[in-house]
């Protein structure tokens, strides 16, 4: 009997073979200690007599965090920094019962209570009689203790081991086990004579594991679940698909060449945050680690009992560090995580409109091409991007000096047109002793090390570079500082950034990333890689507020990320592909980002690689102007497709759809103030907003904006209609493009033409919108508004309207901002002030208002605070209901009310 | 388009001439042509007829009509424009859009009346750089005309006398000629195509030959692979020259041993067996002349009665061309120009084709053989498209645009790539000139204005 080997035997075994109850894990009862803010308890695995050491919090605002790590590890082991937005606080537990068996709990209000039971180690959140979630209920705790490394039996037991596992399992592409917590793809060649606890082998590459194995493991159930969302980043579906008999979907940031769709496999980003919805409940499960994890999932669905789903995460290194968010409902879940990881950044008013890219604007001339063909063409745009072919040999921040050899001019004949640029800025630098960057980095000591100690080097774009340490404050505090207007030659106001390769990426890295035992301080890159991304967003945004002295909202781009990274800028889905299927995947994908707090997202818009027909491209642009982050983007070999280059009448059609997005920017703008104050999604699920509509829980190819807006994309090549499904029973929608009127919860087949996409606005909001759509988002910035209030079938509508800078960090230093309440009832439309402590004026007024649903008044009479009665003139199309207000005139910033009658 | 500049330049200094034109009091933004359907305190009909509105709600900052008529000075109408006297230069219509938006889009400024833009009056200043150049053009336009003249003229003088050399029968002969080669047509495609791949084949293979020469060479032990031991004692290839080569640099030569594409692929999908490089296997190329395409022979009839009929190749082939209508661009057959920027040297050989040679050493790069004249439909001779190029990875073949304007010289102006593998050059030839207007036509033209 070698308790170590036994140990492996469970963890290799775990997959199929574990089942409840054999935890070896027993609660040690007699440890508990409870003080005021959390409960402390050990826990003893019977097989080795390692103990562990539990730590439960109840937190403010419904949720409970487990954390679990060795009581007297070797060394201490890696728990995740940065990532909270402050230490989450707490409410008191107060123990309700105990005995032998365990303990109880209460976890405050709403009956809720949390069991612990001793033997085996498990852990019950209950509501009243029901269970919510249970923790090790399967007994899949497992936590592979730090050692000192020895060739013992056990070893040779471990190897014996693997080789049967081996064998066994080559029917997937992934590991098994917590042995395998490195990448186990096809080519894999275990270094099987080698010791695997302290060494491995991918391909060429040696994984020096000077630490041992140090993985982590536990199982979640969630009795009445169905439907799991989340994890993102995987190229899938919204709902989450169990992985019995298949790949768990992995969260490890790599840089992933043409990936393939309606699969678990890893891509750029890692959010390890995971919702369960059921039409009783929405919960969450933060499982906060930054090693490469692995997620499985499986469900009994289909069979008679009660539905289950059963979860379990893996990491190869850290703590057990989990946030459980007890909802219940969605909106609770999403202001539970943001009170833990914070809100989407607020982004500048003109990062919500067109981006026009391209890899690469070969020149200067070429920009000024491109900017010239947008006003030739009346087609709107705010930024250009520049992609890494703009530097001096892919240093970044600098320029070729003879494809830009004036930035600044060229910078300014953009913001003459009151627009702006994009530059890449990568963070792997080239070695390369001429270049200021590189030689500050090294001097300061600033770069990732390799095992030895030196600089760890890696290929990419500029050949032989070294990759900064992000994660240490001071490095990103110099990198922040090389923003500045004085250090970034030729960088001007107008020029913000993006971060690819953020992964990182490494060429000639094992899958193209960085080895796991390259060091970041004392902390190997396996402990932490998923935050690379996060930390070189972070540094870069900081930047960019930095060179503007505190004043300016940041826009920066990123392509890896973790939980968190809301915080910093936008993502994208990376390097898709001009085919019908990725434009149908940009759909779930960010929507499952939306769910975990990154509501700026985006895809590329006609695809990244190939070409995409010119089909293609008109419908990509029709959905993408109903996407978050809206950009179009092209690989280098591609030809050229600025939206001129198809005829006049996909010029025409992609003109309508980038204007159709400029015209509604205040709500997008709005939603985002809302994404930024509560983290609430922008880009929403159905069920979302109808949580008891089974019908809703798995749809993926419509979606909402906000609550108010009802999208459906056309994704099919020679599309002649879809069908819509039109959620809320006794609500009505309304198609923005005919202003026809259809009733909610039904399946609705809608006839389409190239022209446009299916859009309905829901029956009870009100939507600002700006009808003088401009070349820019900056140049329609005191412009009118209209409204178009939607009335439901009970005469009634509400809505908002928020109005500040549109860039400044004021909204929130001075709150100087507008934020109005629009509300329709007993035939009067009023704006009432929302934020009385606010203060801003605007020059923009109310255009016109646009009644859906109404009937023909005989007058309508506008009141203003100074007690002016004004009577509008109206039009009424008594075919469509719709009554049109004209020329209001009022300042939108003021109270206001105009009666029907 | 000469004319039309001529003609613009002319009527301009006319209307200086004159002093500034008296400043006709009409709504904002209105036409001169159209000051008539807007009068005041009458009701106004919207220009396309759908409604009538009271004359206060021209420029009220509302749209009422759905053609965008009724205001004509505001930014509210979305289908709206805006028309600029723009007085000393040229009159312009602008989209609505664009009234008040910060930006200055009319030269006299009168776009921004609101916005607080400060935009100066460039309008003068513009008039007189247009007149300026375009005095240039009508200068190159008459002199490169007088050339085109000379040209026609050589041409035709060259062409008579291939005509006496001929016999006369050309034409006939011709028409054989074709006939026979029609069926050869298609067979001639082919084989270009086949040799093209051919020819990748071989460039390939000498790749792999170059390889497997300096895989030998590294071999030490001659196991059939190449060890980070073994690449570390050859110093030469250590690239700082620190006296040793580190695994890092050990590797990045191991990349070096890949062609290029296939470094990228590598970069991608990690295909490198990291140090350990599997020899590449070398089949000893088949020996090639030069990689020229030699056209399949005709068959023996038609080759007697061609040659029979030509006794130049050249004649041949000139006459196979189109040198436009009247032969002007004969002159540039056999004929070739380069343009030289920073890393290549660009050579246009008109009706055979273009190439890029780097010129810091490397191989030419076909960017296209001559396709056909490319111009839009009014304009046939003003584009040459080159097409069927070396080919690039993952894309299409090379391609070349030729954009001809006006010149006295003969020369390549400029050159860009603006799509991968897609070629735009910029030509200038005396060919292209265009007969500059006359004084009586510009003089007629003056009543437009």
């Amino acid at each position: 009997y070698d308790p170590e080997c036994s140990q492996y035997v469970l963890l290799c075994a775990n997959r199929t073979s574990l089942k409840p109850g054999q935890s070896p894990y027993r609660a040690l009862l007699e440890t508990l200690e409870l003080t005021n803010t959390k409960l402390t308890l050990q826990l003893i695995n019977d097989n080795n007599k390692v103990r562990l050491l539990l730590e439960l919090y109840r937190l403010q605002g419904n949720m409970t965090r487990v954390k679990i790590n060795e009581l007297k590890p070797l060394k201490p082991r890696f728990e995740v920094p940065d990532v909270l937005i402050n230490d989450p606080p707490t409410e008191p537990l107060s123990l309700l019962s105990q005995d032998e068996n365990g303990v109880v709990l209460s976890l405050g209000a709403d009956s809720q209570w949390l069991i612990v039971s001793a033997k085996p180690f498990r852990l019950d959140i209950m509501e009243g009689r029901e269970v919510l979630l249970s923790l090790n209920s399967r007994g899949l705790l497992a936590f592979e203790h730090l050692r000192i490394r020895k060739d013992t039996d056990a070893v040779k037991c471990f190897v014996a081991l693997l080789t049967a596992l081996a064998n066994g399992l080559k029917r997937t592409s992934t590991p098994f086990s917590l042995l395998f917590p490195f990448s186990f793809s096809p080519a894999l060649s275990i270094g099987l004579h080698e010791d695997g606890m302290w060494e491995e082998t991918f391909k060429s590459h040696t994984d020096n594991k000077p630490n041992g194995p140090s993985s982590i493991s536990l199982d979640f159930s969630l009795p009445g679940v169905e439907h799991v969302y989340g994890i993102p980043e995987h190229a899938d579906s919204l709902k989450l698909k169990t992985t019995d008999g298949g790949d768990p979907y992995r969260l490890f940031n790599l840089d992933v060449f043409q990936y393939e769709l309606f699969n678990p496999m890893a891509l750029y980003g890692a959010i390890p945050v995971m919702l369960s919805h059921s039409a009783q409940r929405t919960m969450g499960i933060f499982w906060l680690n930054a090693a490469e994890t692995w997620v499985d999932i499986s469900s009994n669905t289909g069979s008679s009992e009660t539905p289950q789903t059963d979860v379990r995460w893996i990491s190869e290194s850290g703590i057990i560090d989990v946030f459980i968010m007890l909802g219940p409902t969605p909106t609770d879940v999403f202001s539970q995580y943001a009170s833990l990881t914070g809100t989407q950044a607020f982004p500048p008013l003109s990062a919500l409109a067109y981006h026009q890219c391209r890899w690469n604007y070969n020149d200067q001339e070429d920009v000024a091409a491109v900017d010239q063909g947008f006003d030739e063409h009346d087609i709107p745009y705010d930024f250009i991007w520049l992609d890494i072919e703009h530097t001096d040999g892919k240093r970044y921040f600098t320029w070729d000096p003879h494809k830009f050899p004036q930035p600044k001019d060229m910078l300014q004949g953009l913001m003459d047109k009151r627009r702006k640029m994009v530059t890449i800025v990568d963070p792997h630098i080239k070695v390369d002793s001429s270049y200021k960057i590189h030689n500050e980095i090294r001097s300061k000591g600033f770069y990732v090390k390799n095992k030895d100690g030196g600089d760890y080097e890696g290929w990419c774009w500029p050949g032989n570079s070294g990759y900064p340490d992000f994660t240490n404050p001071e490095m990103r505090a110099w990198w922040a500082s090389m923003f500045a207007y004085d250090q970034y030659a030729g960088s001007m106001e107008n020029m913000y950034t993006w971060n690819d390769m953020n992964e990182p990426s490494v060429f000639n890295g094992p899958e193209v990333t960085m080895h796991k035992d390259a060091l970041h301080g004392n902390w190997e890159n396996r402990d932490l890689h998923n935050l690379y991304g996060l930390y070189v967003q972070m540094a870069t945004a900081e930047g960019l507020i930095e060179r503007s002295g505190g004043v300016e909202r940041p826009f920066v781009l990123t392509r890896a990320f973790f939980a968190g990274s809301q915080r910093y800028g936008a993502v994208w889905t990376g390097d898709n592909t001009a085919e019908w299927e990725h434009l149908k995947i940009s759909i779930p994908m960010c929507l499952s980002l939306g769910l975990v707090g990154v509501s700026f997202c985006g895809a590329d818009v006609g695809g990244f690689f190939k070409s995409p027909s010119t089909e293609l491209l008109v419908r990509w642009y029709q959905t993408g102007a109903y996407q978050p982050f809206f950009r179009a983007h092209a690989h280098l070999d591609t030809p050229r497709r600025e939206p001129w280059l198809f005829g006049p009448e996909n010029t025409a059609l992609i003109r309508e759809a980038v204007r159709q997005r400029y015209a509604l920017l205040p709500y997008w703008y709005q939603l985002f103030y809302h994404a930024h104050h509560s983290g609430q999604p922008v880009m929403r699920p159905l069920w979302v907003e109808y949580p008891q509509d089974t019908a809703t829980f798995s749809m993926d190819d419509q979606f909402l904006l906000g609550r108010d807006l009802l999208v459906h994309p056309v994704t099919e090549e020679g599309g002649r209609g879809v069908t819509a499904y039109l959620p809320g029973k006794g609500e009505v929608w309304f198609d923005v493009h005919t202003f026809q009127k259809h009733n909610g919860a039904q399946n609705l087949y809608i006839p389409v033409t190239i022209s446009s996409i299916p859009v309905f606005q829901r029956g009870g909001s009100i939507i600002p919108r700006k009808a003088r759509v401009r070349r820019s988002s900056s140049c329609m910035e005191h412009d009118p508004y209209t409204l178009f209030v939607a009335l439901s079938p009970k005469r009634f509508a509400q809505g908002e309207l928020y109005i500040d800078d549109g860039h400044t960090f004021n909204f929130d230093k001075q709150k100087q901002f507008i934020h109005r309440r629009l509300s329709f009832a007993n035939k009067a439309l009023s704006s009432r002030n929302l934020a009385p402590g606010s203060q801003f004026i605007t020059p923009s007024w109310i255009e016109k208002i646009v009644i859906l649903g109404a009937s023909k008044p005989s007058k309508a009479t506008l009141k203003t605070p100074d007690g002016k009665e004004n009577l509008l003139e109206f039009e009424f199309d008594a075919s469509m209901s719709v009554l049109t207000l004209r020329k209001p005139g009022v300042n939108a910033g003021v109270d206001w009310t105009v009666v029907l009658q | 388009m000469s004319c039309a500049l001529l003609l613009l330049l002319t009527s301009l200094a006319l209307a200086m001439g004159t002093g500034a034109a008296v400043e006709i009091q009409r709504p904002r933004g209105v036409p001169q042509s159209k000051r008539q359907f807007y009068e005041e305190n009458k009701p106004f009909t919207c220009l396309d007829g759908s409604s009538t509105i009271p004359f206060d709600r021209v420029n009220d900052d509302y749209c009422d009509c759905r053609d965008g008529s009724d205001e004509p000075g505001t930014a509210a109408c979305p289908n709206g424009s805006f028309h600029c006297s723009n007085a000393g230069f040229r009159p312009a219509f602008i989209p609505s859009s664009r009234i008040n938006d910060g930006i200055c889009d009319c030269c006299d400024t009168t776009d921004e009346y609101n916005s607080g833009a400060t935009c100066q009056n460039t309008c003068r200043e513009m008039g007189r750089k247009e007149r300026e150049s375009l005095q240039i053009m009508a200068e190159i336009t008459k002199e490169g005309f007088l050339l085109k003249q000379q040209l026609i003229h050589e041409a035709k003088r060259g062409q008579e006398d291939k005509q006496v050399r001929s016999g006369g029968k050309v034409e006939a002969l011709r028409t054989v000629k074709e006939t026979a080669e029609d069926p050869e047509k298609g067979a001639k495609e082919r084989h270009l195509k086949s040799w093209e791949e051919q020819k990748e084949l071989i460039r390939m293979e000498k790749d792999k030959t170059r390889m497997a020469e300096a895989f030998l060479e590294l071999d030490d032990d001659s196991d059939g692979y190449v060890s980070v031991a073994e690449l570390q004692s050859h110093l030469e290839l250590d690239p700082d020259s620190d006296g040793s080569l580190t695994e890092t640099e050990t590797q990045v030569r191991c990349l070096l041993f890949l062609p290029l594409k296939s470094r990228e692929d590598f970069y991608h999908t990690s295909k490198l067996q990291g140090c350990k490089l599997v020899p590449p296997t070398v089949q000893t190329p088949e020996k090639r002349g030069d990689d020229e395409l030699s056209m399949p022979p005709y068959d023996t009839e038609t080759q007697s009665l061609i040659d029979g009929a030509y006794s130049h190749l050249n004649l041949e082939k000139e006459i196979g061309f189109d040198f436009g209508p009247s032969a002007e661009f004969a002159y540039l057959y056999s004929q070739c120009y380069e343009l030289s920027t920073s890393e290549y040297i660009y050579r246009l050989c008109p009706f055979n084709r273009v190439s890029q040679k780097p010129k810091f050493g490397g191989s030419e790069t076909n960017l296209g053989l001559w396709g056909q004249w490319a111009g839009p439909e009014d304009n046939l001779y003003s584009m040459m498209k080159y097409d069927h190029g070396q080919g690039c990875w993952q894309g299409p073949n090379r391609s070349t645009t030729v954009k001809l304007t006006c010149g006295k010289e003969t020369v390549v102006t400029s050159t860009s790539e603006p799509s991968r593998c897609e070629y735009l050059m910029e030509f200038t030839t005396p060919a292209v000139c265009q007969e500059p207007a006359s004084l009586d036509e510009v003089l007629h033209g003056h009543t437009e204005l």
